[in-house]
């Protein structure tokens, strides 16, 4: 077995033993990235290499929007081209504090995480390691595949509307979006503050736990970060479902969900069942309106948090004779097609007139779709969902139809409104062979229970075990 | 025809905490360009803001002071719009849940009171610093993210002057409160206007022209006053007024069209979604409340009450918080049960001395004990009036002590009516005229003579004796 | 709510991006249609529904008025498309 083809618990215990260094893991990693990659895509930027002295732990592959002090962060767009931040994001510090590293290779993505698919990448798609013709899923689609290509050993991603959870299941990974609030902000380069997260991407549960244990905590320096004590989550790895309350949302199991998709997602619910946990049907009446509400307020935060990329102080600046064209004309080279589109919608979301109208609008049904969550929480354990309604779809299928490529989303958005967390893990396969995820949503700050759930899953199928053939 | 003016005011005032709004940057003035930043206030990628509790308490004890009502819910938002001394393209203010609003405070202008509303005081950040030159700008990011206070008033100003009193009473209170420099020409302190006129009478508001550059209170008058007079001219012409920013050139003493940004301004305000709300409670306002310190409307009033202060006097010192404390320090510890004394050497010789040398009457550097012992020496009569004022100049000059001073000058007065009798006769044989005439009943004749015996001791003899012994001497004769 | 080609013009401008006359009139339509499905919304009855502009319950993150050392003027103009004698420089402002 290749060190890169384990999970970073079974490579801390090598360490511990003496088997391995992280030296060598770093090596055998870049060995794997150096065969692969060239068909997958994961990494942008190939000549960004870690500098050897700061090797340590198990190294982290880190998406494109996360700060990395020295080390470019582009956020995958033209417009942040040679950027090199002045400080580290708090997760950086974080896992350097807990002994790790990251690789100082970024991961690819959408253009500041505005997609679905991955394709919106300045540096051009990442292919799906389970099938090259298909998306990884987006935004952290990079994270996603360079995880499911052994091409990383675990990967951080962020998380606005489904980007490490629809990633994840896309390429047959573990991936958790934590509470918003749980693991601090500082140095993610914001899509939409109100919504952003960072989370793990990880090959299983034991993983993804030992992750958000290094990465959670009250951040002095993200004034949306919560005070509160972090649970050890690595002790919530409890084999044991029995008796806990799952509501199963019968607004997500209608026309749109891929048939196949609705099989694999009911089996792992019967698995479920057998291990003793109970469902019932339950309704979060509002999620038809989750689509609408959340490209209002993602779009309205992301025109205005993307307005500072505008060639004053980093990044791309356009060749311009006077002050306006400049910003017009950087903005207008400096950003694809999907990022004017979006700071469009939110721009006019916001502009005098329709504020009313769509904004506000939105912040309210914002209000219902939470209260949805906390009706059902009042006498559930936690939601069972897919993960997203189909699985991998192919490269330009959908990047012709915006909303199409939207409405990928819709298992996913509601999470990020209603601030609670939900973790996406491999539940099976379609007959293509594509990967199927399987998403548990939870209260307000209780990932223990997304863990405990997942674990149990986990440790009583195979399917995290598979591997795609490269 | 006549108009009637209606003028708002909005001013800007940076507080002067440690660090910035939403970063722990100084705030320290004049330093190298760029030297004051961080990832915050840079606004680069990735970075949050982080609110500065002192701003808040600060903003508070402003609000409060201009008698506001502090909200209980209040939040931060977001005002975008594109100007490259703005690093994020957007700053964080305060749009329809503002700190504070509903407040007032009372001017008194030529003679008349009046109060003038406060709209509100919301929190904001303040931009960077553009150098304009030939075919470029240069920007310094120094002072971004500095703590701003909008101040803007209720549009019941109605003249340039009262603009200017109403500036000045701000001013006073704000220095008072101890949390700005105030200082205008250093841009601590900055004032738009917002003018309008229409007939008297009429219950339409003018056309509004927005006034800026203004960096003076005199600049704020006297752009206010060309404004008022251009549009008077233009309004007697029929012609109508476009609603505008206008700059103030303070060399052209004239304003002028500034090119206007986009059509109509759309900032886009929605709530910053990086900064959580703040919820004030009533035991806050409370402790803020109770440390602010007496303001220059009561201190004067207790000057009248207490010390015997004429309004005009007390108003004087009280224009001033350091003069005003430190008088109050020499009247406290001035023995005399009756201050009339001590106040009368404040409003005369030292603040004569103080308007000499530009200073403040606190930074003339006479201490209490001086002044009390100068003070003392003219109340036992052994120095005149007249050498106390040379005296005191020649303290603030030398840093001597009254005792010394009079020592060495030898100015203890001659209260010796043998002496004071030779140099009398001298003065009255010099001066046979005034003599005449004192005897012809013109009083004022008996002063100068008093002058005269008096200069010819060198200002030594003692006035009152002087002139006793001659009433004496010449009623006699 | 429709939205036409001169509003779209006019929220690029807002936004400070130039587009081209295909552009504009693709992205015109895009919106429209966005516009169209966002428009689901306009069936709720939300009159006395508050909005969620924070979705944690938590207020008052202050912190304490102590400054901390900026970074090195090189670190903040490391990035700068064009500086001088540590500015950052633009090009002439016109409006």
């Amino acid at each position: 077995m290749e060190l890169n083809n384990l999970t970073a618990h079974e490579l801390i215990q090598k360490i511990n033993n003496k088997e391995t260094t992280p030296q060598d893991i770093v090596a055998s990693l870049h060995k794997r990235i150096k065969e692969k990659d060239a068909q997958v895509k994961a990494y942008v930027r190939s000549d960004e290499l870690i500098d050897p002295t700061h090797i340590a732990g198990i190294p982290v592959s880190i998406k494109d929007n996360i700060c990395t002090d020295g080390y470019n962060t582009e956020c995958c767009s033209k417009v942040l081209e040679g950027f090199k931040p002045p400080y580290n994001a708090t997760v950086i510090e974080k896992i350097k504090a807990a002994g790790h590293s990251f690789l100082g290779l970024k991961l690819n993505m959408d253009e500041f995480a505005f997609g679905s698919s991955t394709e919106n990448s300045h540096f051009g798609p990442t292919h799906n390691p389970w099938n090259l013709n298909c998306v990884p899923g987006g935004s952290s689609g990079g994270s996603a595949a360079s995880v499911a290509a052994d091409e990383a050993i675990w990967a951080l991603g962020s998380d606005t509307g489904g980007s490490i959870r629809q990633p994840a299941s896309f390429c047959g990974i573990v991936g958790l979006k934590p509470t918003y609030g749980r693991v601090s902000r500082f140095g993610l380069i914001a899509f939409a503050s109100s919504l952003d997260q960072i989370g793990p991407l990880t090959k299983d549960v034991r993983d993804a736990a030992l992750l958000t244990n290094i990465i959670s905590g009250h951040d002095a320096n993200d004034s949306t970060s919560i005070n509160c004590a972090i649970p050890d989550f690595t002790k919530s790895l409890i084999n044991d479902v029995h008796s806990l309350k799952i509501g199963i949302p019968k607004e997500y199991f209608v026309e749109g969900l891929d048939p196949e998709v609705k099989k694999v997602a009911e089996e792992s619910i019967e698995k479920l069942k057998n291990l003793g946990a109970q469902f019932k049907e339950v309704s979060l009446p509002h999620t038809e309106y989750a689509v609408p509400v959340y490209y209002i307020i993602a779009t309205a935060e992301a025109s205005s948090n993307l307005a500072r990329f505008d060639g004053v102080q980093y990044g791309f600046r356009a060749d311009s004779s006077n002050l306006i064209e400049m910003y017009k004309k950087t903005r207008a080279q400096g950003f694809g097609e999907e990022v004017k589109r979006r700071i469009l919608l939110g721009t006019f979301a916001l502009s005098h007139g329709y504020y009313d109208a769509y904004y506000l609008k939105a912040l309210k049904v914002r209000t219902l779709i939470k209260q949805d969550f906390d009706n059902v929480f009042k006498d559930f354990d936690c939601i069972i969902t897919p993960t997203s309604p189909t699985a991998a779809f192919e490269i330009g299928e959908k990047t012709d139809d915006p909303l199409k490529m939207y409405l990928s989303d819709i298992y996913t958005i509601s999470a990020n409104l209603a601030g609670i967390p939900a973790i996406s893990l491999p539940c099976g396969f379609t007959k293509k062979g594509l990967p199927v995820g399987l998403q548990v949503l939870g209260k307000h700050l209780d990932e223990e229970m997304l863990f405990r759930v997942a674990y149990t899953y986990e440790q009583n199928t195979e399917w995290h075990k598979m591997k795609p053939k490269l | 025809m006549s108009y009637e003016v209606v003028i708002g005011l909005e001013v800007h005032l940076q507080l002067k905490t440690k660090t910035k709004a939403f970063c722990a940057c100084s705030t320290e003035f004049g330093k190298e360009p760029n030297t004051q930043v961080c990832p915050v206030c840079l606004g680069f990628p990735g970075s949050l803001p982080v609110f500065n509790k002192t701003v808040l308490d600060y903003a508070i004890k402003v609000a409060l002071a201009l008698n506001c009502k502090v909200q209980e819910y209040t939040k931060f938002d977001r005002k975008n719009y594109f100007y490259p001394d703005l690093p994020k393209n957007y700053q964080i203010s305060q749009f329809d849940l503002p700190l504070s609003s509903n407040g007032f405070i009372d001017i008194v202008s030529e003679g008349i009171e009046k109060r003038i509303g406060i709209t509100r005081v919301h929190i904001e950040e303040d931009a960077g610093k553009l150098i304009h030159q030939d075919d470029l700008s240069l920007i310094d990011f120094n002072r971004t993210g500095i703590p701003l206070l909008e101040i803007v008033s209720e549009p019941d100003i109605s003249s340039a002057q009262e603009s200017h009193d109403y500036l000045s009473t701000l001013k006073n209170i704000l220095e008072y409160l101890d949390v700005s420099d105030c200082d205008m020409e250093k841009g601590t302190l900055r004032c738009d206007a917002n003018i309008s006129l229409r007939p008297i009478g009429s219950k339409n508001l003018g056309v509004k022209t927005e006034l800026k550059n203004m960096n003076s209170f005199k600049g704020v008058k006297d752009a206010l006053n060309y404004e008022i007079q251009r549009q008077s001219a233009l309004l007697d012409l029929n012609e109508a007024l476009t609603q505008e920013t206008r700059l103030w050139d303070p060399k052209a003493s004239k304003t002028f069209t500034m090119r206007t940004k986009e059509g109509a301004k759309d900032y886009r305000y929605f709530p910053e979604p990086d900064l959580p709300p703040f919820i004030i409670k009533v035991d806050k306002i409370s402790e803020i409340k109770a440390s602010i310190p007496e303001l220059p409307k009561e201190k004067m009033q207790r000057f009248i009450s207490d010390y015997g202060i004429s309004e005009y006097d007390s108003k004087v010192l009280v224009a001033s918080k350091r003069d005003a404390f430190f008088a109050e320090e020499c009247i406290k510890a001035y023995p005399n049960k009756d201050k009339k004394a001590i106040v009368n050497w404040f409003i005369g010789p030292l603040l004569s001395e103080a308007n000499n040398r530009a200073k403040a009457l606190a930074d003339l550097g006479i201490s209490i004990e001086n002044l009390l012992s100068l003070v003392t020496f003219v109340e036992r009569e052994e120095i005149s009036h007249l050498s106390a004022k040379a005296v005191l100049t020649e303290v603030l000059d030398s840093a001597k002590s009254p005792e010394e001073i009079i020592r060495e000058k030898n100015l203890i007065q001659v209260s010796d009516s043998g002496a004071i009798k030779n140099i009398m006769e001298e003065v009255i044989k010099e001066n046979a005229k005034s003599v005449l005439d004192y005897k012809a009943g013109k009083s004022n004749a008996l002063m100068f003579l008093v002058g005269q015996v008096m200069r010819k001791s060198g200002g030594k003899t003692n006035p009152k004796i002087v002139q006793e012994l001659l009433k004496t001497r010449l009623g006699d004769a | 709510m429709s939205i036409d080609k001169q509003i779209v013009e006019h929220v690029a401008h807002l936004a400070r991006i130039e587009l081209g006359e295909l552009e504009l009139s693709r992205l015109s339509k895009q919106l429209e249609h966005i516009l169209g499905f966002i428009d689901k919304l306009s069936s709720l009855d939300i009159e006395k529904t508050h909005p969620t502009s924070h979705i944690l319950p938590i207020n008052n993150v202050l912190r304490e008025d102590t400054p901390k050392v900026s970074i090195p003027v090189e670190k903040a103009l490391l990035n700068a498309p064009s500086k001088k004698n540590n500015f950052f420089v633009v090009p002439k402002i016109i409006e």
